[in-house]
């Protein structure tokens, strides 16, 4: 059974970046900087959270874009990364019509794998996995 | 320190435009927070200078434990207060303490004073900035104007003051991410000294988890994670919010209002946490590195001209607000309270000396210690609009007696009579509540005249013998400078009991005993009194006000022979702790 990453409801987000901190500490990482998820203010904490996912795309234009290879079809949707053909053209990231995809200090995309962990992190629920196969 | 054997410590100079990074393994046995930041001002601060002399240092500390563990998400600023003219320390949360983690630094020592109005960019490097068109904005507007001029949404803070610290109101804070602050004790004022409006910190840096520390860390995150958010330990946080203490203190009669005179008041549960959730509570917020959400956003829609033409105004608010700009000042709605802090909040003041100082300026014109011609405006508690002109005056240094009331409640007294109702304690304006001695006693004698230093006010809720007060009061100070050097959340205390405290060190590979640890409380409090003793503080100092003896408590009418026999019993136990 594929799963994908959804935002059930970003209006509920507390910007607490646990998901975020979920995600690096997956990776190895301490630092949100290196997330697949982006949790951000518009215009502030006045404003609204903005949570920036991979959308799980059937048809992924970050994958057309790539022309080494380096990213595949992933079943349920969205894409595998393969790092050992990427070439650090950043070209996925321009094609990303939602800007989901980051990019590391060594200029490797940070490509989500849907793998859930962050949501078990949200205390609001507002990120979740759903089956799609 | 956080996977690395020493304190990066980042000094900034604005006289000379000049800053570099010193890595700093003799300040590893600071730990962070309280610690780390106490031992900087110790280096840095000029006892011989004005608070306020373009040489005195401001610092910023985390801790080891800084947003890699759940709820640490509190900076220590550290700064010799213009308002106490003694050791200043001031706590904040929102995102500065993610900020600088991942911008590399433990600590910044800011010193000097900028030509001109700067703000400062941190990223990899400092970039000082010219801040003269932003001189003289309110703290809102300057930060959404920041957030248009600087890059890293999402990992980027920023620290501003308003105009009362520009104009070196001695009790002007200084506003964290919007709803957070560095409050108390005047670091808005010392930051305006410097010509220095904000600081925007990037916090974009990778920082890999040590191996041998995956498994570990990833465990002792998940349980306190767990402690956090599935046990009832913080539930009042998230739920009510601390505004939750409003009718039970009044209940107690233990609820600050009428600048004091009263101790209980009948519109309790017009202006309580509840009526603030029903009526305007619109979102929670959390701090980076939080899950609790405990900043509560309050809202109120006001008409502005005929026509159905609204605004919208949306603040934070907390228990010590609702008390400093509310029961304290008799304001009856939380409308109207609501309406108060926004404009405390614009001019960057410290929104509880502000309503203290209002609550003794409304009094001494009641009571003819000043005119008309003074105030402006007729003060009566209750009548809000009175108050909001009043914030403004103050902040903006509108006359002689507003200069005054600028510099706080003492000194105010001071120059126009009525220090007996006065309501300060070790010099900074009180806090919610009057408990009994533990608060009184506990807050005059905390070293940054904090509730939160000892917490005084809970320790007379447990209603304890009196004899026991003052070492409970010592104690908790001694085990809450481990917490404040860590930084962890004062809101998570009953999370991060000492086991689990050493667990979280062990899962960022700090390895220290509970003996270690009991002796690092002591050495940080004994700094502490070192730089006090330094700037001239004695306990022999503390005179507490008459008013604080007339009204009532919990636990009865309190003596001020007895209170003052308790702060000599506490001096005792310092000098003590200094011989050690």
């Amino acid at each position: 059974m594929a799963k994908v990453l959804k935002v059930a409801d970003r209006r509920r987000c507390i910007g607490c970046l646990s998901c975020r901190q979920a995600c690096a500490r997956l990776r190895g990482e301490y630092s949100i900087a290196n997330s697949a998820i982006e949790v951000k203010t518009s215009g502030g904490y006045t404003g609204e959270f903005v949570i920036n996912i991979c959308r799980g795309c059937e048809e992924p234009a970050c994958m057309e874009a790539c022309k080494f290879g380096a990213l595949t079809k992933r079943t349920g949707g969205g894409v595998v990364f393969h790092k050992d053909k990427c070439t650090k053209c950043g070209a996925c990231g321009v094609a990303c019509a939602v800007n989901a995809i980051r990019f590391d200090e060594e200029g490797y995309p940070i490509i989500c794998t849907h793998c859930g962990y962050c949501t078990k992190y949200c205390p609001h629920r507002c990120i979740t996995t759903k089956e799609v196969l | 320190m956080l996977a690395r054997d020493y304190i990066n410590v980042l000094y900034i100079d604005l006289e000379k435009q000049e800053y570099r990074y010193e890595q700093r393994k003799d300040l590893v046995k600071y730990l962070g927070g309280t610690g780390l930041a106490a031992k900087l001002l110790d280096e840095n601060i000029k006892p011989e200078l004005d608070p306020l002399d373009p040489a005195q240092p401001m610092i910023y500390a985390i801790g080891p434990l800084s947003f890699v563990m759940p709820v640490c998400t509190k900076t220590v600023a550290t700064f010799y207060s213009p308002h106490t003219k003694e050791y200043g320390e001031s706590h904040a949360g929102g995102r500065f303490a993610m900020a600088m983690r991942f911008a590399g630094i433990d600590a910044v020592v800011v010193t000097g004073k900028s030509a001109h109005p700067q703000y400062l960019l941190i990223d990899d490097g400092v970039q000082f900035r010219d801040a003269r068109a932003m001189w003289g904005l309110s703290v809102e507007e300057t930060g959404k104007i920041l957030r248009q001029t600087t890059h890293g949404s999402g990992v980027r803070s920023s620290i501003r003051i308003g105009r009362s610290g520009e104009n070196l109101v001695t009790y002007a804070g200084v506003n964290v991410d919007t709803y957070r602050h560095f409050g108390r004790l005047g670091l808005g004022a010392v930051m305006g000294s410097k010509n220095l409006k904000a600081i925007v910190v990037i916090g974009n840096n990778t920082v890999d988890i040590p191996q041998e520390l995956k498994v570990k860390y990833r465990k002792v995150y998940d349980k306190i994670y767990d402690r956090v958010l599935n046990t009832d330990l913080m539930k009042k946080y998230h739920e009510l919010g601390t505004p939750v203490n409003v009718i039970p203190l009044n209940e107690m009669h233990s609820l600050p209002s009428f600048n004091l005179q009263k101790n209980k008041i009948d519109f309790a549960e017009d202006v309580s946490g509840e009526k603030f959730a029903e009526d305007n509570l619109v979102r929670k917020v959390a701090c980076a590195g939080c899950p609790i959400g405990c900043i509560h956003i309050g809202q109120v829609r006001r008409e502005f001209d005929a026509g159905y033409e609204y605004e919208t105004i949306n603040v934070s608010y907390d228990h010590e607000l609702i008390f400093a700009l509310g029961t304290f000042l008799g304001i009856k709605s939380t409308d109207e309270i609501l309406e108060l802090i926004d404009v405390v909040e614009s001019e960057g003041l410290d929104a509880i000396s502000t309503g203290v100082v209002l609550g003794w300026a409304t009094e001494a014109y009641k009571r003819g210690y000043v005119s008309l011609e003074e105030t402006l405006v007729p003060f009566e508690f209750g009548i809000v609009q009175n108050y909001i002109a009043a914030v403004k005056y103050i902040s903006t240094r509108k006359n002689k007696f507003y200069e005054d009331l600028g510099k706080g409640v003492v000194h105010a007294a001071k120059v126009y009579g009525g220090s007996d109702f006065a309501c300060h304690l070790g010099g900074n304006e009180m806090a919610g509540y009057h408990t009994g001695y533990g608060n009184v006693v506990g807050f005059a004698v905390g070293s940054r005249h904090s509730h939160l230093d000892n917490g005084g006010y809970s320790i007379d809720q447990s209603k304890p013998k009196e004899e026991d007060i003052v070492k409970k009061v010592y104690d908790e100070e001694l085990e809450r400078n481990i917490l404040t050097s860590l930084v962890i959340c004062l809101f998570a205390r009953k999370v991060y009991t000492r086991d689990i405290v050493l667990e979280a060190l062990e899962g960022v590979g700090i390895n220290m005993t509970n003996e270690e640890l009991t002796q690092f409380a002591k050495d940080i409090q004994k700094l502490k009194y070192q730089i006090k003793q330094k700037l001239g503080y004695s306990l022999d100092s503390i005179k507490i006000p008459e008013r604080f003896f007339q009204t009532k408590t919990l636990n009865g009418v309190l003596s001020s022979e007895k209170a003052h026999e308790m702060v000599k019993e506490y001096k005792k136990m310092i000098e003590e702790l200094m011989n050690e």
